[in-house]
């Protein structure tokens, strides 16, 4: 089976407080921890589970720039077989259909039977998936966290409400949108980073993929950021600054007092 | 201005309760919008909750088909292409359906598509501006999104506050004759009801809930051992079942279970609005964070800023040294 990934690096939030920048149109980016969006480093370890059972190739793509490369190194010392920096300052600013649309450029550069996502990125859109498959008329699923492969089919379980699961039949070629939590990817460290620091990384632009770059990039994006704040709270916690002997005392109090201890 | 429409998830004939939230959400794009609801599915079940919604929306548009039986978001995908109008704003809720439905909708529909929105502040010319949060809902956003070729518009559980219905009078039109033949290369066979688990966490006073900032598996002794001090259970967000360090049926939130305790303490848990949706019934929530800025801080009634593996151990101590006193 031939599957893409398709992958983002992005702001490790559990590693970082995020803070905006002194202009209020960005976060602050200079001392953040980056890595590979969780989700997306799930769907690659699936990926190379499936093709581990079932045979063929894993491909790992990102839409960014240079910085990108490093995540997607990361994905070949995993033991994906290539991957593909898609790049190009016509690209900035696009918007998710816009990302979709590069996308789809690159997939009809190739023949992929399955091709995965993570669900969500650190935007917490979880769009790009379902508009790609919708571009390319390929069935979709979103929020999957089992995959079986059966007789050119898939069956695929989905998260829904209440840590029920719904199962899907789909056919290929077909678009995933994968959960966290669907396996457990496998540990990457840096010898075996080094290992495939050689192997080339192709940068693809817009004419290596004929991209109509007046329907991408910011000028195109019908959805746009204006600024990133702070919301002003109506009623926040109280905070405790005891020292950690007092707090701890007066979490017990307040346990005890709201129904808590028995 | 665009006519306004709704996307209403039902079951067994009651509409979910995004169905109120949504007809909210429309008045604050367009005050004087009195908006559609669409219901698709089939049987008796759909007429009653069609007929449910006649005092919140002006009209409501039935969408009969035996192969909407049950919400298939690529079938459902199908209809809504057939019986929406060019340039349409459809609010959709922002859950497991919603996010499987409306990015590929949008293309569907040539129109833009913005997921998980908290606010809506209003239109000016062609844009709608929305705000929206981003990194774990650690900051907001305000986005602008282009409506004169319509959009679908993904509303948040939850973030809009169902108003009481004025004076709709909706009349149910049955639009299925619209829709032709339903057909999709992605079939829905079963549903796998969620495993009880060893303990009940929907049935605790006091539940100490763990999160990412525990770390490691080894760490949920500390929680284990308060847990046992407090007489309390322990639950724990997303992160936690994803690495398998507890099983499934702990976790609190949208995709897990939804409790109801008096006291819920928040360890490590960062407050991603789906954890924040399985807790129901107002509790008093205590949240530890080493991250000031985490959004758990919002929502909870104490907060203290310290590191987890640090604080637990010294409240564990000091319920042990108030229980040895009180036994005296």
């Amino acid at each position: 089976m031939e599957i893409l990934v398709c992958a983002r690096r992005v702001p490790d939030t559990s590693e970082n407080e995020i803070a905006l920048n002194a202009a209020g149109n960005d976060i602050e980016r200079d001392e953040l921890v980056y890595s590979v969006n969780e989700a997306d480093n799930y769907a690659v370890e699936e990926a190379l589970q499936i093709r581990d059972r079932v045979g063929g190739n894993v491909t790992v793509v990102t839409v960014g720039v240079d910085e990108d490369e490093e995540i997607l190194r990361r994905e070949l010392a995993m033991g994906a077989n290539q991957a593909a920096l898609i790049s190009d300052d016509a690209f900035s600013g696009s918007d998710g259909k816009g990302v979709a649309t590069i996308l789809k450029a690159f997939v009809q550069k190739g023949h992929y039977d399955l091709i995965l996502t993570g669900v969500q990125g650190d935007d917490g859109a979880a769009q790009v998936g379902g508009m790609l498959a919708a571009m390319l008329d390929y069935p979709f699923a979103s929020l999957v966290n089992s995959i079986a492969a059966e007789d050119g089919k898939l069956k695929v379980g989905r998260e829904i409400e209440g840590g029920n699961r719904e199962i899907n039949e789909i056919e290929l070629p077909c678009v995933l949108s994968i959960q966290t939590g669907i396996n457990e990817p496998r540990y990457v460290g840096m010898r075996g980073i080094r290992q495939v620091a050689s192997v080339p990384i192709p940068t693809l632009g817009a004419s290596e993929l004929s991209v109509d770059t007046s329907a991408v990039g910011e000028a195109a994006a019908k959805v746009q950021r204006i600024d990133y704040f702070v919301p002003e709270l109506s009623k926040g916690a109280e905070m405790l600054h005891g020292s950690r002997e007092e707090n701890a005392v007066r979490v017990l109090e307040l346990v005890a007092a709201k129904g808590g201890l028995k | 201005m665009a006519r306004i429409y709704a996307y209403i998830e039902h079951r067994g004939g009651v509409v979910d309760d995004s169905a109120a939230e949504l007809a909210a959400a429309a008045k604050k794009i367009d005050v004087t919008s009195v908006p559609t609801a669409i219901l698709t599915g089939s049987g008796a079940n759909l007429d009653t909750a069609c007929d449910s919604l006649r005092s919140s929306y002006g009209e409501i548009w039935k969408v009969a088909n035996e192969a909407l039986a049950y919400p298939n978001a690529e079938l459902v995908r199908q209809a809504l292409v057939s019986v929406l109008p060019a340039n349409s704003i459809l609010l959709v809720p922002h859950d497991h359906f919603g996010i499987d439905l409306s990015p590929g909708l949008s293309i569907k529909l040539n129109s833009a598509y913005v997921p998980d929105v908290l606010a809506i502040e209003g239109v000016e010319g062609d844009w709608l501006k929305l705000v929206r949060q981003e990194f774990g809902g650690q900051v907001s956003t305000h986005v602008r999104c282009d409506i004169s070729c319509g959009a679908v518009i993904n509303i948040r559980p939850g973030a809009f506050k169902a108003e009481p219905s004025a004076s709709a009078s909706g009349a149910v039109i049955d639009k299925s004759p619209a829709v032709g033949a339903l057909v999709a290369r992605r079939r829905y066979l079963e549903t796998i009801v969620a495993e009880a688990g060893d303990v009940d966490i929907t049935k605790h006073n006091v539940l100490v809930s763990v999160g990412r900032g525990i770390q490691e598996k080894e760490n949920l002794g500390l929680a284990e051992e308060l847990a046992e001090g407090l007489g309390a259970a322990v639950s724990c967000s997303r992160p936690v079942v994803d690495a398998k360090w507890m099983e499934k049926s702990r976790q609190v939130g949208s995709s897990g279970k939804t409790v109801k305790p008096k006291v819920y303490l928040a360890c490590g848990i960062s407050g991603a609005f789906q954890h924040l949706a399985g807790i129901k019934g107002s509790p008093f929530i205590i949240a530890i964070n080493k991250n000031p800025k985490a959004p758990i801080f919002q929502v909870a009634d104490i907060g203290i800023v310290d590191d987890v593996l640090e604080f637990l151990p010294e409240l564990t101590n000091k319920a042990r040294e108030m229980r040895g006193a009180a036994a005296k």
